[in-house]
């Protein structure tokens, strides 16, 4: 069963074209990682579903049906949760207050839900009353992602959720998304450490130039010479065209 | 019937005349808002400089505020000019890398500033009372020939000043503003010194507000620290840019000329009322010329002309 | 020591309070609107004004009108909000603030037409101020004022810490586009921030008037020292706009005090220049002001 897809969708920024008709699908239970160059287009794509962008053809499908083009707060309402790159938490609030807002949208008790996303991050009940723009790069990124399954999604999105984090953090970070694909949700999530994400992933697309490039599961991806010359360590990266 | 056709020819003449150095005013504005994107707010405060300045260089000795100079118009022209362009100096020494709306509040601060001192100094500016009797180049022509020629006074230099303004949005420094304007990070890469161009606009706009300031205490013979009520100067000037089209200096005379007609013929309209009701519909006319902006802001917010952009050197006019 | 405190510490914290109320809303404008709010001092106005109809009409204490004038100026604020700059929100921040210019001069030329611009006041008579212990004199007008103040801040604090959309308000400020992403309902952030800054302001004019007298250049005057109010304590931080209030309204008032000799050593004409100093002052040596607010 397709929890997500797109299929073909063409869009970009005013008048600059990114996307130049990619197609992808996200499964019950899969953690999905796109992976490509800079300026391939992954963070564009994932904006694209959160209604972020104009997109001017194909179509994006959340359980079948048409989400296409509709706004972000439309799009959260329908179960689907992003978490930005940057900016993904409310500093000047604190680690509760933001799990809160999180739950906004939510007409029943978030209490529940927040206990056992305190369950999930143990460090988020400790320093629950601290104001959220004090806590470390990783602790951060827990925060942004608790927030975000305070509704209990159908997917979620990530985008690039190691960054900038040190090597210790990323390895905590890959276990934490595993963590949250075992407890029932499926991940598409875009990230430049292709290798490490593509240990964790069930499958993964690589994005060049605004297009689909290769597809396939984690591990064959991982496998595959061409994308290791290109991603994993191997020979020069290609020239990307296009986004600024 | 002559009478009341040389009594249009004169109101005509007025019109054209206050136009005119409104024209000035916006065309002040537009080098610093238009151009470099500076939001002055506090355009009435160095209108009033030029207006003052001009005002004390030119008239007799007198007991009630600083005067006795009389000095030639052109002088005091040029000292008005000058000494708003030393005070602009300073106010954007301080002021200038503020973001826009926090420059509009310091502006508008400075102007307030400036009211307090010209009602509190006195001895210089004779406070609320304001200087009167100020002379007016011409004058002493018969009429209508004295008004016509400060008429054609203020044209001629309505003129001067915009082939002065065309000629520097032409050139390479009239590029690098827009440029500024447009894209000040990758202004700064190219390796341009923003903060120059910045104070340079900024000091020419509110040297050209003096010049306006000047002619209008010329015109009028009296100035007193209410020329400065933000009414009047800083907003009836930014209504003019943004309906006549803002960063083109044709749409800023034209705003002028619009906006000015607009609030005048207004006020004959009013004083056809009844006089309790007359005294009110100032208020009126002002909402009026309010919801005209709101207008624009909305839905024409390019203004009647927008903007040109001079071509780049060696690329065909299309 | 007595004339220090009677004659220029409490109409420093009563004119501190009215300057406080007032930054609250400028304040949260800016952080969750973005932009400076020029008609904010125009809001001012219109409470006095209709507090001053409904004290002809209806005889009662000015104070005690306070909920229905603030339900009126409420009403307008909205009103403005839906014609004039939800057309623009999504324009660039410079528009609204000369969309807000505008309508700071619509506004005060609507109350000029319709009350015209003769002083008024909104409690005749001249109270006498009560002598405490022996030491004090506060008329019980101060204490009001005062009073209602302290209750109003401490009504937006509870707002602000327990309730949700207090919660939202505060996230929010901090990010807009992340408020949009969270599922916020920012135009009912947007509403209730208008609500919050119309009812202080109601509150803040009517204060001034009973204090002072009504006029139309009433909220003119109030602009300048709330923005800077708003400034000093940190643009988007409430709690600092009531700390930046009370800052500048005490300091305006001592400033004047004969320090050496019989005499003032600062010009009381150039009172309102003192707002205008310390802003500058904060505006080059910590532009995010006392409590860190946003800088740019």
């Amino acid at each position: 069963m397709r929890v997500l897809e797109l299929d073909n969708v063409v869009g970009g920024y005013g008048d600059t074209q990114i996307l130049h008709g990619v197609s992808m699908h996200v499964d019950a239970g899969e953690i999905v990682v796109i992976i490509g160059p800079n300026g391939a287009g992954k963070s564009t794509a994932m904006k694209a579903v959160f209604g972020l962008l104009k997109l001017t053809g194909g179509a994006v499908l959340l359980d079948g049906k048409a989400i296409t083009n509709t706004p972000p707060e439309q799009v959260v309402r329908q179960g689907v949760c992003y978490v930005p790159q940057t900016g993904n938490i409310f500093p000047s609030l604190s680690v509760e207050e933001n799990l809160e807002m999180g739950a906004f949208v939510r007409t029943d008790d978030f209490r529940p839900r927040l206990n056992e996303i305190y369950e999930m991050f143990p460090p988020l009940h400790e320093k629950r009353l601290q104001a959220a723009g004090t806590l470390s790069g990783g602790q951060r990124q827990m925060v942004a992602m608790g927030k975000a399954l305070m509704l209990e999604p159908k997917i979620l999105l990530l985008d690039e959720p190691t960054a900038g984090l040190s090597p210790k953090f990323r390895g905590e970070i890959f276990e934490t998304v595993k963590q949250i694909n075992s407890a029932g949700t499926p991940i598409l999530m875009v990230e430049q450490n292709a290798k490490q994400a593509l240990g964790i992933a069930s499958r993964g697309y690589v994005l060049v130039d605004g297009k689909n490039r290769f597809e396939g599961s984690g591990q064959d991806l991982l496998n595959d010479p061409e994308v290791a010359e290109m991603f994993l360590g191997g020979g020069k990266q290609p020239v990307p065209s296009g986004k600024a | 019937m002559d009478q009341q056709l040389y009594g249009y020819g004169l109101y005509i003449i007025s019109l054209l005349t206050m136009g005119g150095i409104y024209a000035i005013l916006t065309l002040g504005l537009n080098v610093q808002w238009g151009f470099t994107g500076l939001f002055n707010a506090g355009i009435a405060g160095f209108f009033g400089i030029g207006a003052y300045t001009a005002a004390i260089l030119t008239t007799s000795p007198h007991t009630s505020h600083l005067g006795g100079f009389e000095l030639p118009y052109v002088v005091a022209a040029i000292a008005a000019m000058l000494i708003s362009g030393i005070i602009a100096f300073g106010v954007g020494k301080v002021c200038l890398k503020l973001r826009s709306d926090y420059l509009a509040i310091a502006t508008i601060g400075i102007a307030e500033i400036f009211r307090l001192i010209l009602k509190n100094e006195t001895d210089i500016t004779n406070g609320p009372r304001g200087i009167s009797q100020i002379p007016k180049p011409f004058e002493n022509l018969p009429e209508p020939w004295n008004q016509l020629a400060f008429l054609g006074l203020v044209l001629g230099t309505l003129l001067l000043v915009y082939v002065m303004l065309e000629v520097a949005r032409k050139s390479p420094w009239g590029r690098v503003m827009t440029a500024i304007r447009d894209n000040e990070t990758s202004a700064r890469a190219a390796g341009k010194n923003v903060e120059t161009f910045r104070m340079e606009g900024f000091v020419i706009g509110c040297m050209i507000m003096a010049l306006a300031g000047a002619f209008m205490a010329h015109y009028l013979k009296f100035i007193d620290p209410n020329a400065t009520d933000p009414l009047l100067a800083t907003f009836i000037v930014f209504v003019m840019l943004v309906v006549g089209g803002s960063a083109n200096n044709k749409g800023a005379i034209l705003g002028a000329f619009v906006i000015w007609t607009l609030w005048s013929a207004s006020e004959i309209l009013t004083t056809q009322l009844p006089s309790e009701l007359a005294i009110r519909t100032a208020y009126i006319r002002i909402f009026i010329i309010g919801l005209v902006l709101q207008f624009f802001l909305q839905k024409f917010p390019q203004g009647i002309l927008p903007e040109t952009r001079p071509s780049s050197p060696g690329k065909n006019k299309s | 020591m007595n004339e220090f405190i009677n004659f220029y510490l409490i109409p420093g914290l009563v004119l501190g309070s009215i300057y406080a109320l007032g930054a609250i809303g400028i304040t949260m404008t800016f952080g969750i609107l973005r932009f400076a709010n020029f008609a904010h001092g125009e809001t001012m106005t219109l409470g006095v004004y209709f507090t001053w109809s409904l004290v002809q009409f209806t005889d009662i204490h000015p104070l005690l009108l306070l909920p229905v004038s603030m339900v009126l100026t409420v009403g307008c604020v909205l009103l403005i909000d839906r014609g004039f700059y939800k057309p623009l929100r999504n324009s660039p921040t410079i528009i609204l603030v000369i969309a807000s210019f505008g309508l700071m001069l619509m506004v005060r030329s609507v109350v000029q037409f319709f009350w015209g611009v003769q002083l008024k006041t909104v409690l005749p008579g001249i109270q006498m101020p009560i002598v405490w212990f022996d030491y004090l004199r506060l008329s019980p007008k101060h204490i009001y004022i005062i009073g209602g103040a302290l209750v109003l801040m401490y009504a937006v604090h509870y707002l602000l810490t327990y309730t949700k959309i207090g919660k939202a308000m505060r996230a929010m400020s901090d990010s807009p586009e992340l408020a949009r992403l969270t599922g916020i309902d920012t135009e009912k952030v947007v509403r209730t921030t208008w609500i919050v800054g119309a009812t202080l302001a109601c509150a803040a004019g009517v204060f001034l008037a009973v204090d002072t007298q009504v006029d139309t250049m009433m909220g003119f005057n109030l602009l300048l020292p709330m923005f800077a109010a708003a400034i000093l304590g940190g643009v988007g931080k409430p709690y600092g706009a009531m700390a930046g209030g009370l800052i500048i309204g005490i300091a305006e008032e001592i400033s004047t005090y004969p320090w050496l000799g019989d005499l003032w050593q600062f010009n009381p004409g150039y009172k309102q220049a003192i707002a205008f100093f310390i802003m500058i002052i904060m505006l080059l040596w910590r532009p995010t002001g006392l409590f860190r607010g946003k800088s740019f």
